[in-house]
């Protein structure tokens, strides 16, 4: 039998990470879309860095900034007794970095496609930005809401390079079902590792089904318009 | 009468008609330069309106008709500007009031409706309405504009014309002062147009507006406006009552 601690604490890794994101691409999301500012392009290549670069890089400037040795790992040390390397809270902010793009991206993209006079009219009829926000515009891009939950939820499960720099493989804390995978191929498990593979596997598939599936179903609501 | 309004200078001419109080109810001057397809194109414009009026703005695309109603509803930002409604200030830009566009009391029609996919016909114009408002206007609005039967539907199962009259059903829910109006009627065919120009002027009359129409349609115009400004370039080059305007012997609009 597999340990399913491993894939246990994966589901939590990514259901911890997914809420949070939700709340952060939100507002995020609106800014960006919406935002005339310039420097926005340049936010947006930041947000989306993670999505090209190696995760190694992304691991490795991460594992310095949380090294209770040296700037900011140690002034989390210091003033709050916090060590975020080798850690399940540090497994869940790069999990929000990593991921970030995959939230935020569809949220922006759901937000461009809406007509800009739905908000304009939502003003001349008196109401706040933030009324228009949650009863007019969110309602209207529940798919992309969804798309980038489901996304991010998939991809933080299917992390290992940042895991590995900044995590590494300790039991019940940092051994997410990805590196559990690892290690028993280096220890000659195939059978077990397959286990994990299998898992693994199946669930992106039906991830994948899902985001389709609800894609599909936008679609054809959007042609019923 | 001593305060007297600020525009005093002779920018302002008062469009001839019905004015029996002095102080006009719309006041309005604005400029702004527009980025058209020809390139850059500056829009002036000042005019005022009294209370009840129906005023068309009428001329060629990209003459900035429709970014002069923006401008009277805040939804654009005017480089330099004086807006009084019914002796508020909506915006002043040498004492840099803006009054936001949620705080202007108008009601505006789109040209393509903008009206919400989610919501039911009847949900549109609750929505429109504040806590604290009357619900009764709500049955009385279905009623006039014959939308009872389509109450509980969403845009999407609606008309060009139905969904029309609940544009112009939400936009006055809220009882506004101005009711602006964005060539509503340009995507209707000439039947649709017809009867939807009578239920402009009931609502109109009823509810006791003052309209601003943008309009490229002539006998949409004759029709429904008592003044008409018309607009090209970006300045007002003509205005006055519709017949006078448009059926003068020499009339370079014909």
């Amino acid at each position: 039998m597999i340990d399913w601690q491993p894939l246990w604490l994966s589901l939590r890794l990514a259901a911890i990470t997914t809420t949070i994101l939700l709340l952060l691409a939100i507002p995020l999301g609106y800014w960006l879309a919406y935002s005339r500012q310039r420097w926005t392009i340049a936010a947006e290549a930041i947000i989306s860095l993670p999505m090209v670069l190696p995760p190694t890089v992304l691991g490795f400037y991460l594992l310095l900034a949380f090294s209770p040795s040296q700037g900011f790992g140690r002034w989390l040390d210091h003033h709050f007794n916090i060590r975020l390397a080798f850690t399940f809270p540090g497994l869940v902010i790069a999990s929000l970095i990593y991921s970030l793009p995959f939230t935020v991206n569809p949220i922006v993209a759901g937000f461009r496609t809406l007509p800009a006079d739905w908000r304009n009219a939502s003003r001349t009829l008196g109401k706040s930005d933030w009324n228009t926000l949650v009863r007019i515009l969110l309602p209207n891009i529940r798919a992309s809401l969804i798309t980038g939950a489901v996304l991010s939820f998939a991809h933080t499960i299917g992390e290992f390079g940042v895991v590995m720099m900044i995590g590494g493989s300790i039991p019940g804390q940092t051994r997410v079902a990805s590196i559990a995978l690892y290690d028993e191929v280096q220890s000659m498990n195939n059978r077990t590792a397959n286990r994990y593979a299998l898992v693994l596997l199946a669930f992106s598939f039906i991830i994948l089904l899902l985001v389709y599936g609800i894609n599909q179903q936008a679609a054809k609501s959007k042609t019923m318009l | 009468m001593t305060d007297f309004a600020p525009i005093s200078d002779n920018i302002i001419r008062p469009i001839p008609g019905n004015i029996a109080d002095p102080t006009p109810f719309l006041q309005f001057r604005a400029t702004k330069t527009l980025h058209t397809t020809w390139g850059p194109q500056r829009l002036d414009v000042s005019f005022e309106l009294p209370r009840g009026s129906v005023l068309a703005i009428y001329g060629p695309s990209g003459a900035g008709k429709t970014t002069l109603l923006r401008i009277l509803s805040g939804l654009t930002p005017a480089a330099s500007g004086y807006i009084e409604v019914n002796g508020e200030v909506w915006l002043d830009t040498a004492r840099r009031i803006n009054l936001p566009t949620r705080r202007r009391s108008i009601g505006f029609v789109f040209q393509d409706f903008a009206l919400f996919p989610h919501f039911t016909v009847r949900q549109q114009l609750e929505y429109a309405l504040d806590k604290s408002t009357d619900r009764s206007v709500i049955p009385e609005l279905l009623a006039l504009m014959e939308l009872e039967a389509l109450q509980h539907l969403r845009p999407a199962l609606l008309s060009g014309g139905q969904q029309q009259r609940v544009a112009l059903a939400r936009a006055i829910a809220r009882r506004p002062r101005l009711l602006l109006l964005d060539e509503p009627l340009s995507a209707l065919d000439d039947d649709m147009r017809h009867k939807l120009q009578e239920y402009l002027l009931k609502i109109h009359r009823q509810y006791g507006l003052t309209t601003l129409l943008v309009s490229h349609h002539l006998p949409e115009v004759l029709r429904l406006s008592d003044k008409v400004m018309v607009l090209e370039k970006g300045t007002v080059t003509r205005e006055g009552a519709p017949l006078g305007l448009f059926f003068a012997p020499f009339s370079p609009l014909l």
